[in-house]
């Protein structure tokens, strides 16, 4: 029998430590490329300042890095000790593009973070650069892999049920790699990382030109932090349209329940800019609505037509009824696997067994199952929608808010004038966490609004968690929350830390190799070189 | 597809064996060094020697027992599915050991504070032991078979508990991982660093490695007349679908030694694993650190084979129904799966393997407490 409670837990669970880790993430993405860029500027123009600003940054990116890192291993790990069945029911697809990703990606970045940080005086200028863009490709390649397989829970492409082995087997990979919601859901997820990158070194940049700080790298950071940010702000909202464009041909109730959208309207239909969607009663109050626009953006087409939630239900309780018959082969062959009607039967009906094993919510065998029940399981499609409803607005109001604020702070930094704008700057600062309250949300949109599927149409969630007891995942939400507090709190001090002492401390740090010219012609030595006359001073 | 679906098992059987040897020799130093640190390092200058002797490199290293997850999750859905779920707690200790480490490398020395740095170091200290320990307990309890079933749906059940691992033989397979891993540090800490760190840490590695033998040869006699082995006793389809149901199997005594009889090369690893080690201790003595490394490493790769070559074709044996046991011919996944990853793997691995050895390349030499000093960047 399924454990209602380890279900929710591992879900509570799993929910904590994925938003945890994507407090790092964009981050990560963003400065990655930031560094990289920076860094790309000091060797064509040669310029110290911008490595002294690729190393302060640098640091803050260190900071963040290591925690992504180190909640990332969290996740990988959760599908097999919370998620053991979903791991087994759907590793051969799921698994292929998390492997491929730590072979492909994580080594990569992984293995040159350590020289970004002790290369600086082992490599040439070119050289280390060469090692900041391996870090920076490095992660956004990991972003690409772990959104193929998230893409895949979303719109299981390229796979097909074997009942020899109880689970989901991969019948066209490419399908899987060039499933279009991965790619939409990429280049909107990475935009969304550069945009916090951007905000990041925006608002601390500003923050210094409010107290006459570091001006010179402050103004510059700003500048290329304002340039990058709108370009990431744009291509968020346009890749976010795809995103959405994507979900309307694939995930269709999650997309009604964005839009509080009961009843299926006449196309086009209208956008409801607010409103209050009730569970409850099942229609969305007081709903300010601009005509046209969702059939618009959603269909990319006038005659287009968008089903509402309740027509959506409907069709779900029949591929139910379908479902059912799919089970029962499915129970035949378990006795005989070469009762070749059985497996006829299963073959007929395959793609609808997932909706059949929703009825095990509340049957052990969904044959069974009443009229009654089978309504109830249908209704069991409709995510919480006014959780969806909210979440997506307020992260849409978010992304409209920072394309405005990177589009202003450009001006000003083209005109050279961001320093006299103190309003600016000080809405900059106050900026600083709307990139991770969108990306939290998003996160929010795209997950919570799958339920209540593990895997869309194929496996409802609460029958993919373990065979494990309440009180073990008790102690493990438990030592998370701990764990990742004092954590987070020890995260916080350090980068305030290092933000306050800024840039000047590192200015001396050693350079690149002997021989090397920087600045017009002067020579540094090497580290090593340094260490040499400090030990002959030193015994003298 | 230019592979059978058995050779396909089979290499990926030893991929996932290459991926657990490559993170016990790669990560394995650095948890080693770790471990080390309160003992070796005596003041705070002598400790961050250490730390930045493995500084550059740990994030990549402990990237092979992510990818190692990784490739047991895709090639193996089975065994990541039973035995994550069923070792629940101490992977939950493996995990806070592995968030702590990367938190404490990072954060430990950005604080001038010395009650600060002895806390992170104890924690460094402690972060090195666990998974050492536990990953060592895992392998010695798969040896004698885990308390596991399916259900009709093949749901891994598993039905032990956390302080059940705690048998004497899995305590025993800890306490070598351990040895081991803290030879393996002692030696790349030997290697890297110079002066007193040095000298103390060639005195650490040579007890370790001695230690480390006569616990593995203890275990090699444990297996010969203590654990029963298991073998499969229905006819094998190696080329069926993997459905751990479709066989029977059944504890045999002195079934894993009989391995070693059925493919005479396999002794090599339980060879490797007795002499690398003393040859290790003996190069350490007389100072001989980049060849003690390497013995060390030839040791390590043998000891973590020799379980694994003793084992197969089982990977994880259950001892509470023999005929869940999962084996090589049915836990992997579909042969489409593991084509494409083999395909996957050819062209990265060697990739990853280049830019590594350039990494440590670049970074050769020992480690000098100036250098340190002066890149405010360092641990």
């Amino acid at each position: 029998m399924i454990d209602f409670e380890v279900v929710n837990l591992s879900r509570l669970q799993f929910a904590l430590t994925a938003m945890y880790h994507f407090l790092f993430v964009p981050l990560t993405l963003g400065l990655s490329l930031l560094l990289a860029i920076m860094e790309s500027v000091y060797v064509m123009t040669g310029r110290r300042i911008w490595r002294d600003m690729t190393m302060f940054w640098g640091i803050l990116f260190g900071i963040n890095f290591a925690m992504g890192v180190a909640t990332g291993i969290t996740m990988e790990f959760q599908f097999g000790t919370n998620w053991a069945y979903y791991s087994h029911y759907v590793g051969d697809v799921f698994g292929a593009p998390l492997a491929i990703e730590g072979l492909m990606a994580f080594f990569l970045e992984a293995t040159f973070i350590g020289l970004f940080f002790f290369g600086w005086d082992k490599l040439t200028r070119v050289g280390h650069l060469a090692v900041t863009w391996c870090v920076a490709i490095g992660s956004n390649l990991s972003a690409l892999w772990i959104l193929v397989a998230n893409a895949w829970m979303q719109h299981p492409v390229g796979s097909r049920f074997n009942f020899e082995t109880m689970r989901m087997e991969v019948t066209d990979f490419f399908s899987v790699i060039f499933n279009p919601v991965a790619q939409s859901k990429f280049v909107h997820t990475v935009s969304a990382g550069y945009v916090t990158g951007a905000v990041f070194v925006l608002a601390v940049s500003a923050w210094y030109l409010l107290r006459g700080r570091h001006v010179e790298i402050a103004k510059r950071s700003m500048t290329v932090a304002a340039s990058f940010g709108l370009a990431s702000a744009l291509s968020v909202v346009v890749l976010g349209d795809e995103s959405g464009y994507t979900t309307t041909e694939h995930q269709k109730m999650k997309l009604a329940a964005i839009e509080g959208m009961w009843e299926t309207h006449a196309a086009p239909a209208p956008f409801t800019v607010i409103g209050f969607p009730s569970l409850q009663d099942r229609e969305t109050r007081a709903a300010v609505q601009i005509p046209w626009l969702l059939g618009l953006i959603a269909t990319r087409s006038i005659g287009g037509v968008i089903p509402g939630i309740n027509d959506l239900v409907a069709d779900g309780e029949a591929r139910i009824r379908k479902g059912i018959s799919a089970y029962d082969a499915l129970q035949r062959l378990q006795r005989d696997r070469h009762d070749a009607t059985a497996r006829a039967d299963l073959e007929k009906a395959d793609r609808d067994l997932g909706y059949a094993l929703l009825l095990r919510r509340n049957v052990q065998d969904p044959r069974t199952a009443t009229p009654e029940q089978i309504r109830e399981a249908a209704w069991s499609l409709v995510p919480n929608v006014p959780v969806l409803f909210w979440s997506f607005r307020i992260m849409v109001a978010i992304g409209v808010f920072q394309i405005l604020l990177f589009a202003v702070a450009f001006w000003f930094a083209s005109k050279r004038t961001l320093d006299r704008h103190r309003w600016l700057l000080w809405l900059a600062v106050f900026s600083l966490p709307l990139p991770w309250i969108a990306a939290q949300l998003g996160w929010i949109v795209a997950e919570y609004g799958r339920q209540p599927w593990i895997i869309e149409g194929v496996m409802p969630t609460f029958l993919g968690a373990s065979m494990i007891t309440a009180g073990n995942v008790w102690m493990s939400i438990v030592g998370f929350v701990v764990f990742y507090t004092g954590l987070a709190i020890v995260d916080l001090v350090l980068m305030i830390k290092y933000i306050r002492i800024g840039p000047s401390e590192y200015w001396r740090v050693p350079d690149i190799g002997a021989g090397h010219p920087i600045d017009g012609g002067m020579y540094y030595q090497t580290a090593s070189a340094r260490a040499g006359e400090a030990r002959a001073a030193g015994s003298q | 597809m230019p592979f059978d679906y058995e050779t396909l098992r089979v290499i990926w059987w030893a991929l996932l064996a290459v991926l657990l040897i490559g993170f016990a020799i790669f990560d394995g130093f650095d948890l080693g060094v770790a471990a080390l640190i309160p003992f070796v390092g005596r003041a705070d200058g002598e400790r961050r020697l250490l730390i930045n002797a493995v500084g550059p490199v740990w994030e990549g290293n402990q990237v092979w027992f992510i990818l190692g997850g990784g490739a047991a999750f895709a090639a193996w859905p089975p065994l990541y599915a039973a035995s994550f779920s069923g070792f629940y707690v101490a992977m939950f200790l493996v995990l806070v050991a592995l968030i702590l480490r990367p938190v404490a490398f990072k954060f430990r020395s950005k604080i001038e504070d010395p009650r600060w740095r002895r806390t992170w170091d104890w924690v460094l200290c402690v972060g090195g032991l666990v998974p050492a320990l536990i990953f060592g307990v895992a392998l010695g309890n798969l040896l004698q078979g885990v308390p596991f079933r399916h259900d009709a749906e093949l749901r891994p059940i598993y039905e032990g508990g956390f302080l059940d691992l705690l048998n004497p033989f899995g305590l025993l397979a800890g306490l070598v991982s351990v040895g081991m891993l803290i030879m393996h540090g002692a030696s790349f800490a030997a290697m890297k660093t110079s002066g007193p760190v040095a000298v103390r840490s060639r005195r650490y590695g040579a007890i370790a490695a001695v230690a480390t033998v006569v616990l593995f040869a203890l275990g090699g006699f444990a297996v010969a007349w203590w654990v029963p082995g298991y073998v499969i006793t229905s006819p094998v389809d190696t080329l069926g679908p993997s459905n751990p149901s479709y066989k029977t199997a059944a504890f045999e005594a002195g079934a894993w030694l009989s391995s070693y009889k059925i493919r005479p090369w396999t002794t090599l690893a339980p060879f490797l694993g007795i002499l690398c080690p003393l040859l290790a201790a003996r190069l350490l003595w007389r100072s001989r650190d980049l060849a003690a490394f390497l013995m060390s490493a030839l040791g390590v790769a043998g000891i973590v084979a020799t379980p694994g070559l003793a084992m197969f074709p089982f990977v994880m044996p259950s001892s509470s129904h023999p005929n869940a046991s999962l084996t090589v011919w049915d836990s992997s996944s579909s042969q489409t799966t593991l084509f494409i990853m083999l395909v996957a793997t050819i062209i990265f691995l060697p990739i990853v393997l280049a830019y590594t050895a350039w990494v440590y390349r670049v970074l050769r030499g020992r480690v000098e407490p100036a250098h340190i000093d002066l890149n405010k960047q360092s641990y």
